[in-house]
C-alpha cells in the first residue's frame, strides 16, 4: 500500500508517498497565493492509496478532499521518530515558525511550543537579512561559518534587524560578520526555546532551516553533541504524516 | 431611551452587528444544543434591548444601579438596598483607539475593554449605573480606575493581598464602608431583614450554578463549554430571581439527559478545563477553538465561572454584624491570582480536574495579566506533578491569532487522547 502526507507550510507545499517506511516519491513546491492548486499540482504527479494532511493548510484540505489531519507536532515527532528512533527532542524551524518539541521513551510528545506571533528567527527571517546583505541563502550559512568575527545583533524582530543590519552595512562592517551575528542571535533565542522544552538527545533539527551549515554547526557546539539532520529536513512533516497514514489503517 | 442614556448610536449599532453576527456563528451553529438554552439565546439578543429597558424601569421606581467588574463586590448589599448589581462589559476588543489615548498599550485587554466601551460609548450598563465600583486586585485595574473616575463616579474597594487576620479586618473594613457607600447612594438603610433577603438571592443565584457546574461532571457532558460559560457570563447582569430559575429550568432537562445517557457530543472525546483570567462576555475564543477541534469544556476555574459560585454566605447569622462576617468569610475565600502566596487555587485547581475527570487543563491567561500570567508556571508544576497534560495560552481579544493557538490546542489535545 502506498500511503502519502502533505505538509501545507507558510511557505513551502511538501508531498512525500511510502511504502512501508520507505520514501518512494517526494515532492515540493513553493506554497503561493493559491495553495490549493498548488497541492492538486503535486498530487497528479504521483499516486497513492490514501493521504493525511498536515501544516497550517490542512484544513482547507480536508474540507476540499474529505481527510483526516494531524498538527505538525505529532506529524514532526512521527517523522523524526521513524527516521531516529533513539530522537527525543526534536527542532523545527520552518518558514513561519519554530517550534521545539519533546519526546517520551516510546516517542509520544510530552511537550511542546511554537514561537509567538511573529516570525524573529524563522525561515522568512534568514531570507530577509540573507538579502539585504546580498547573499543567497545556501551562501549566507557558509559565509557566516567562515567569518572570523561577530557583530552582535540586538534585534530580532525581522523588521528592525533589517535596518540594524542596513546600519551596520553604513559603518562598513564586515558582512560576513553580520551574518555571523544574525546566526548567533537566532541561535540564543533557539537555545531558549529549546530549554524550556527538552535538550535530551538525540536531538534532531528538521524544517528548512536545518540546511543551514552554520546554524547546524553553532547548535551542535552549543549543546555539546551531535544535532541529527534528515537527508532532507524539509519533508520530516510530511513523512511522519505518510507514516501516520499507513499506520492508521482506514 | 438609547439618547438618554448617552450611548454612541451609530457605534452600537455596529457592534450589536458584530456581536449578533459572532453569536450565530459560534453559538447557533451548535448542534444538540438543550431547549433550556433558548432562555440565554433570548437574553443574549436583548441585552442591549429589553435588558436595559428593565433597568431604566428599577432606576425610575428610585431603585439603583450599581456596575461591576469584579466577584469581589457584595452583591448582597445591592440586592438589600432593592438595587441592581450589573457586570459591565469588557469582554470585546471595541474602542481600543479610544483606550490607548488613556491607557498605555501593554495593558490588558480587560482593562482596555472597559475603558475603550465607556469613552467609545458603547456600553449601556455603564452608561445606566447610579455608581461603578472597582477593586484593587491588580495595578493595571487600580490605576485604570482613576482614570475611568473622569468620566464615571468609581468607588474603589481594596482588596487586601494576603490572607492573614489583619486582611481580614482590613477586607471587613472596606465591606463595612461598601455598606455605608450602598446605603449614601440608595438613601435606603442595610437591616438584618433587607440583607438575610439580599444574601438568599444571591446564594439561590449561586446554588444553581453550582447544581449546573455539577452536571458538567456526567459522562457524557450533556452541555457544551461554550453554554456552560454563556450562562455563567449572563449571571452577571440578568435579573437573579429570572435567571436562578431559568438555570434550575435548564438542569432539569439536563437531569433527564443524564438518565437516558443523552450527551451534547460523542463519548470519549477529551474533557477540558480552563483555568485562569475570566472570560468576560462575549470572549468565547479559547472554548470556541477547543470545541470545534474535537474536544469538550467541562469546567471553567475563573472568575466567571467556579471562583465566584463554589462559596456560599452562612445564612445561619441573625445580626447584622452576623451577616456582615458571614458575607466577609465568604469573600475573603476567593483564590484570586491577586492573593500571595495563593496555594488554595492550584489545591482548586486539581481537585476540579478530578472531580471532572478532565484529560487536559488549559491554563488562560489574558496577555499582560501578570497576576494569572506569572502564577501560570505554579499551576503548570502542579498539574504536571498530577500527571494530566497542561498548555498555557496568553493572548487578548484579537483574532489574528486564532490559526496559531488553533494548531496549537489541536496538538494538545493530540496529547490529551494519549
Amino acid at each position: 500500500m502506498k500511503a502519502a502526507g502533505i505538509d501545507i507550510g507558510s511557505r513551502m507545499i511538501k508531498l512525500v508517498v511510502v511504502e512501508r517506511e520507505t520514501i518512494i516519491h517526494s515532492l515540493i513546491t513553493d506554497t503561493t497565493h493559491d495553495p490549493l492548486e498548488q497541492c492538486k499540482k503535486l498530487m497528479a504527479q504521483t499516486s497513492f492509496d490514501k493521504i493525511l494532511a498536515t501544516g497550517y493548510g490542512r484544513h482547507f484540505f480536508e474540507t476540499e478532499f474529505d481527510v483526516t489531519t494531524v498538527t505538525e507536532i505529532k506529524a514532526f515527532a512521527r517523522g523524526a521518530k521513524t527516521l531516529f528512533p533513539n530522537c527525543r527532542t526534536i527542532l523545527d524551524i520552518g518558514g513561519q515558525d519554530t517550534k521545539a518539541i519533546a519526546l517520551d521513551e516510546k516517542g509520544s510528545v510530552s511537550k511542546f511550543e511554537m514561537n509567538d506571533r511573529c516570525a524573529a528567527g524563522t525561515g522568512m527571517f534568514l531570507e530577509v537579512i540573507a538579502k539585504t546583505l546580498g547573499y543567497g541563502l545556501e551562501e549566507f550559512g557558509k559565509e557566516a561559518l567562515g567569518a572570523d568575527g561577530n557583530i552582535q545583533i540586538n534585534s530580532m524582530c525581522t523588521v528592525f534587524a533589517q535596518s540594524e543590519v542596513t546600519s551596520l552595512l553604513a559603518k562598513r562592517q564586515k558582512r560576513e560578520a553580520i551574518a555571523r551575528g544574525i546566526h548567533m542571535a537566532i541561535l540564543n533565542r533557539t537555545l531558549s526555546l529549546l530549554k524550556r522544552i527538552s535538550t535530551t538527545p538525540d536531538i534532531v533539527f528538521a524544517g528548512g532551516v536545518a540546511r543551514n551549515s552554520c546554524l547546524r554547526y553553532l547548535l551542535g557546539q552549543a549543546l555539546g553533541c551531535q544535532v541529527r539532520v534528515p537527508e532532507d529536513p524539509q519533508i520530516i512533516g510530511a513523512y511522519g504524516a505518510a507514516i501516520i497514514a499507513k499506520d492508521s489503517g482506514k | 431611551m438609547w439618547k438618554e442614556l448617552g450611548l454612541n448610536l451609530e457605534g452600537h449599532d455596529q457592534l450589536l452587528a458584530i456581536l449578533g453576527k459572532a453569536y450565530k456563528d459560534i453559538y447557533m451553529s451548535q448542534e444538540n444544543r438543550p431547549k433550556a438554552m433558548q432562555y440565554f439565546d433570548f437574553v443574549i439578543s436583548e441585552a442591549h434591548g429589553l435588558r436595559i429597558k428593565e433597568l431604566m424601569e428599577t432606576k425610575k421606581k428610585g431603585n439603583k444601579v450599581i456596575g461591576t467588574f469584579c466577584v469581589y463586590v457584595p452583591e448582597e448589599m445591592i440586592l438589600a438596598v432593592g438595587g441592581t448589581c450589573v457586570g459591565l462589559c469588557a469582554g470585546a476588543e471595541i474602542g481600543i483607539d479610544e483606550a490607548e489615548k488613556v491607557l498605555p498599550r501593554n495593558t490588558c485587554a480587560l482593562i482596555k475593554s472597559f475603558m475603550g466601551f465607556k469613552l467609545a460609548g458603547l456600553c449601556p450598563y455603564i452608561q445606566a449605573s447610579d455608581l461603578v465600583v472597582g477593586e484593587t486586585t491588580c495595578d493595571g485595574k487600580k490605576k485604570a480606575y482613576e482614570i475611568l473616575n473622569d468620566y464615571k463616579e468609581t468607588y474603589v474597594v481594596e482588596i487586601p493581598q494576603m490572607k492573614t487576620q489583619r486582611d481580614r479586618t482590613l477586607w471587613r473594613g472596606e465591606v463595612v464602608q461598601f455598606k455605608e457607600k450602598i446605603e449614601e447612594i440608595s438613601g435606603k438603610k442595610i437591616t438584618p431583614e433587607n440583607l438575610r433577603a439580599g444574601i438568599k438571592i444571591a446564594n439561590n443565584k449561586r446554588r444553581a450554578l453550582q447544581r449546573l457546574s455539577a452536571l458538567r461532571k456526567a459522562v457524557p457532558v450533556p452541555i457544551s463549554g461554550l453554554d456552560g460559560l454563556l450562562v455563567n457570563q449572563i449571571a452577571f447582569y440578568d435579573d437573579p430571581l429570572r435567571f436562578t430559575k431559568s438555570v434550575n429550568a435548564l438542569c432539569d432537562e439536563l437531569d433527564e439527559r443524564i438518565k437516558k445517557g443523552i450527551g451534547v457530543t460523542k463519548n470519549g472525546i477529551p474533557r477540558i478545563l480552563i483555568s485562569g483570567s475570566p472570560m468576560a462576555l462575549p470572549n468565547w475564543k479559547i472554548p470556541f477553538i477547543v470545541e470545534t477541534s474535537g474536544a469538550i469544556v467541562v469546567a471553567e476555574e475563573s472568575c466567571v465561572g467556579e471562583r465566584s459560585t463554589r462559596d456560599l454566605v452562612y445564612e445561619t447569622g441573625n445580626t447584622l454584624d452576623g451577616m456582615i462576617d458571614a458575607i466577609v468569610d465568604r469573600y475573603f475565600k476567593i483564590d484570586c491570582a491577586c492573593f500571595t502566596p495563593n496555594v488554595e487555587r492550584t489545591d482548586h485547581i486539581l481537585d476540579l480536574a478530578k472531580e471532572f475527570k478532565a484529560d487536559g487543563v488549559i491554563h488562560y491567561s489574558i496577555q499582560f495579566c501578570t497576576p494569572y500570567t506569572v502564577e501560570a508556571y505554579k499551576v503548570e508544576k502542579a498539574v504536571q506533578k498530577a500527571g494530566i497534560p497542561f498548555l498555557k495560552i496568553e493572548t487578548d481579544y484579537g483574532m489574528e491569532d486564532m490559526g496559531q493557538w488553533k494548531t496549537r490546542i489541536e496538538a494538545f489535545l493530540e496529547i490529551a487522547r494519549g
